[in-house]
């Protein structure tokens, strides 16, 4: 199900403004990329590029293209609301939609799209993406409560079950847990160990510990100066990153000296 | 150290974490006194109510800011004066309002009964009749006119807050800010001269008044739909974006109904500020006697119209019309009340809940 994605020269623009430069990488389907680096050097804005988020925004282009088993993302039949059906995404800080309950915000990305289905059948995907989102055992007794009730963490579960339960390829993550306290950033964390054997997951963290405890691959994203563009200095095994990265600016980042 | 440098600057005072302070009820011994000597002074020079209230405010304000400022010190003293002078300016604003309130019941509560309600003034003359013909049409005009203006509202709203960005976008910005300032007459005239150039002159009808009355209630729903919309934060419609999901349907499904609640509130406040417009309805509503429930024919009388003609023309012997008049001033001011309450009900009824 999962696949891979490959990014080649991509630039992209806010208006004239050239917010990330030629960036070029593979990511692995069903596994976990990371994406790391200081404030302000692109990464978010990279990720939303990925499921056509960075269009939205007046002004914003994309040069370059985005492969995904095959198919141009960009190309110029592609409709980029399919695309965001097959690349899923979780922002920062927990969204359910405030006038639903859970059932109905889990199902939302069903349900919105006019889909109609029994209402068996819709209980079905609720309690599997709830299940796959570590969230069933602690809300199932109360789905029809607002969705807006629970805890931070419990929040950003929902937000991921609502994600998953339209069974993307990939599923984008920028920075879930830095809105969350540390227990529920563990119990994050564990969920997208489970989740990446059916998932591609890209995650953008500004934790460089997270980092290593999650993703087989890192990416190094860096900003040259104040008003430049962002761009890809350094990608690879994670172990190796951290460990012994190639570039001097990583190794920099890496060990505190800036960030 | 015993010994110090003879040129060693003396240090700064330290500033004392304590002052002294005036008693917790001082403000209201104060205005107790500004009361009586006030109240002493206007009996002694001839009564009047306003002058009496008037000198014993400002004895008040001189008394606190004084005795404040002598023992407590600048800002304090300060703070007390702003105190009153704020609190004045309040009671100065609610007295209208209480006043207006308190005249029309007062005057319109004896009026009330069930003949008022149920009967027009269908062949009467002097004591009897009522508003039953008035109630009715304004609450077909107005229904009207909100059914005119609401969708043409909301959609502009939507459009100028979801997808309008560049010229025509500003443009309607800047009609909509204009229409909002149209005197009620000037709208009146317009509704009259659109009917007449379909019907001739002369022409009456029930819809040119709902007509007149959408002209002015569209742009306060465009305004309040727009400042409803706003307030729904990025990150909902982000969301459902990133879902899959088309734009218009993220529109209808997730953001209308979190601004709802707000956007109802702003359509109930537009009803309120129309109902009770008298001069568009005396041009093209016109007037009569008679129940009325075809808006598409002849003249419909509405509540503010009726009390209109029945101050101004109130037949021999006037004391009945003068009534009557008063009667619908209070009914009116009812039905706005309770849209009010209703306004808020919806508007909690549909808020999105965090504790359920």
């Amino acid at each position: 199900m999962a696949k891979s994605i490959d990014v080649s020269d991509l630039n992209l623009y806010y208006g004239d403004f050239l917010a990330v430069k030629d960036v070029t990488i593979p990511i692995a389907a069903r596994s976990v990329t990371a994406f790391i680096g200081p404030s302000g050097c692109g990464k978010s804005t990279f990720l939303r590029a990925l499921n056509r988020m960075h269009e939205l925004t007046r002004g914003a282009r994309v040069e370059g293209k985005i492969m995904i088993a095959g198919k141009d993302l960009y190309g110029t039949e592609v409709d980029p609301v399919a695309v965001r059906h097959q690349i899923g995404m979780v922002f920062q800080r927990p969204n359910p939609f405030p006038t639903m309950s859970i059932f109905e915000n889990v199902v939302a990305g069903i349900r919105l799209n006019g889909t109609r289905m029994k209402k068996s059948d819709a209980e079905d995907i609720a309690e599997r993406a709830l299940r796959g989102a570590n969230l069933w055992n602690e809300v199932k007794d109360r789905l029809s409560r607002p969705g807006a009730g629970l805890s931070g963490g419990q929040q950003q579960r929902l937000c991921i079950a609502r994600a998953i339960a339209v069974e993307p390829e990939v599923l984008l993550m920028d920075e879930p847990c830095s809105a969350l306290d540390p227990i529920s950033t563990g119990a994050i964390e564990d969920l997208i160990h489970e989740l990446e054997e059916q998932y591609t997951i890209v995650i953008v963290t500004h934790n460089m510990q997270q980092a290593a405890r999650v993703s087989e691959t890192t990416a190094f994203f860096n900003l040259k100066g104040v008003g430049q563009a962002g761009e890809l200095v350094e990608y690879g095994e994670t172990t190796k990153i951290f460990s012994n990265p190639e570039k001097d600016a990583t190794e920099a980042y890496i060990s505190g000296r800036f960030g | 150290m015993t010994t110090t440098l003879q040129n060693e600057p003396s240090a700064p005072a330290e500033e004392p974490l304590e002052a002294a302070q005036l008693p917790r009820s001082i403000s209201w011994y104060v205005l107790g006194g500004a009361v009586v000597v006030s109240g002493a002074l206007t009996l002694l020079l001839g009564w009047n109510l306003a002058a009496f209230g008037v000198v014993a405010v400002i004895f008040y304000l001189i008394a606190i800011y004084v005795i404040s400022r002598v023992v407590e010190g600048r800002r304090k003293a300060t703070n007390r004066l702003m105190t009153g002078l704020v609190t004045t300016a309040f009671i100065l604003a609610l007295l209208p309002l209480v006043a207006v309130v308190w005249t029309v019941v007062d005057n319109g509560w004896s009026v009330m009964s069930a003949e008022f309600f149920t009967s027009s003034m269908r062949n009467v003359i002097g004591e009897g009749g009522g508003i039953y013909h008035a109630i009715w049409g304004t609450l077909i005009i107005t229904g009207l006119s909100t059914l005119i203006s609401v969708p043409i509202g909301l959609m502009t709203g939507i459009y100028l807050v979801e997808y309008g960005r560049g010229a025509l976008a500003r443009q309607i910005t800047f009609l909509v800010d204009v229409m909002t300032g149209i005197p009620s007459i000037v709208a009146g005239l317009f509704a009259y001269a659109l009917f007449e150039l379909f019907f001739g002159p002369g022409i009456r009808m029930g819809i040119g008044g709902a007509v007149a009355l959408s002209l002015l209630m569209t742009p306060i729903i465009v305004r309040s739909t727009e400042e409803m919309l706003k307030l729904v934060p990025d990150e909902l419609r982000e969301a459902s974006l990133a879902l899959g999901v088309p734009k218009w349907r993220t529109i209808v499904k997730v953001v209308l109904p979190t601004a709802i609640a707000g956007i109802i509130t702003g359509i109930t406040i537009g009803i309120a500020r129309v109902i009770g417009e008298t001069a568009p309805l005396l041009i093209i509503a016109g007037s009569t006697d008679s129940v009325n429930f075809n808006p598409f024919s002849e003249q419909m009388m509405t509540l503010p119209v009726f009390t209109y003609f029945s101050y101004k023309q109130p037949g021999v012997p006037p004391e009945f019309g003068i009534d009557r008049a008063w009667g619908a001033a209070f009914v009116l001011i009812l039905i706005v009340l309770v849209l009010n309450l209703v306004a808020r009900l919806v508007s909690y009824w549909f808020s999105p809940k965090v504790k359920s």
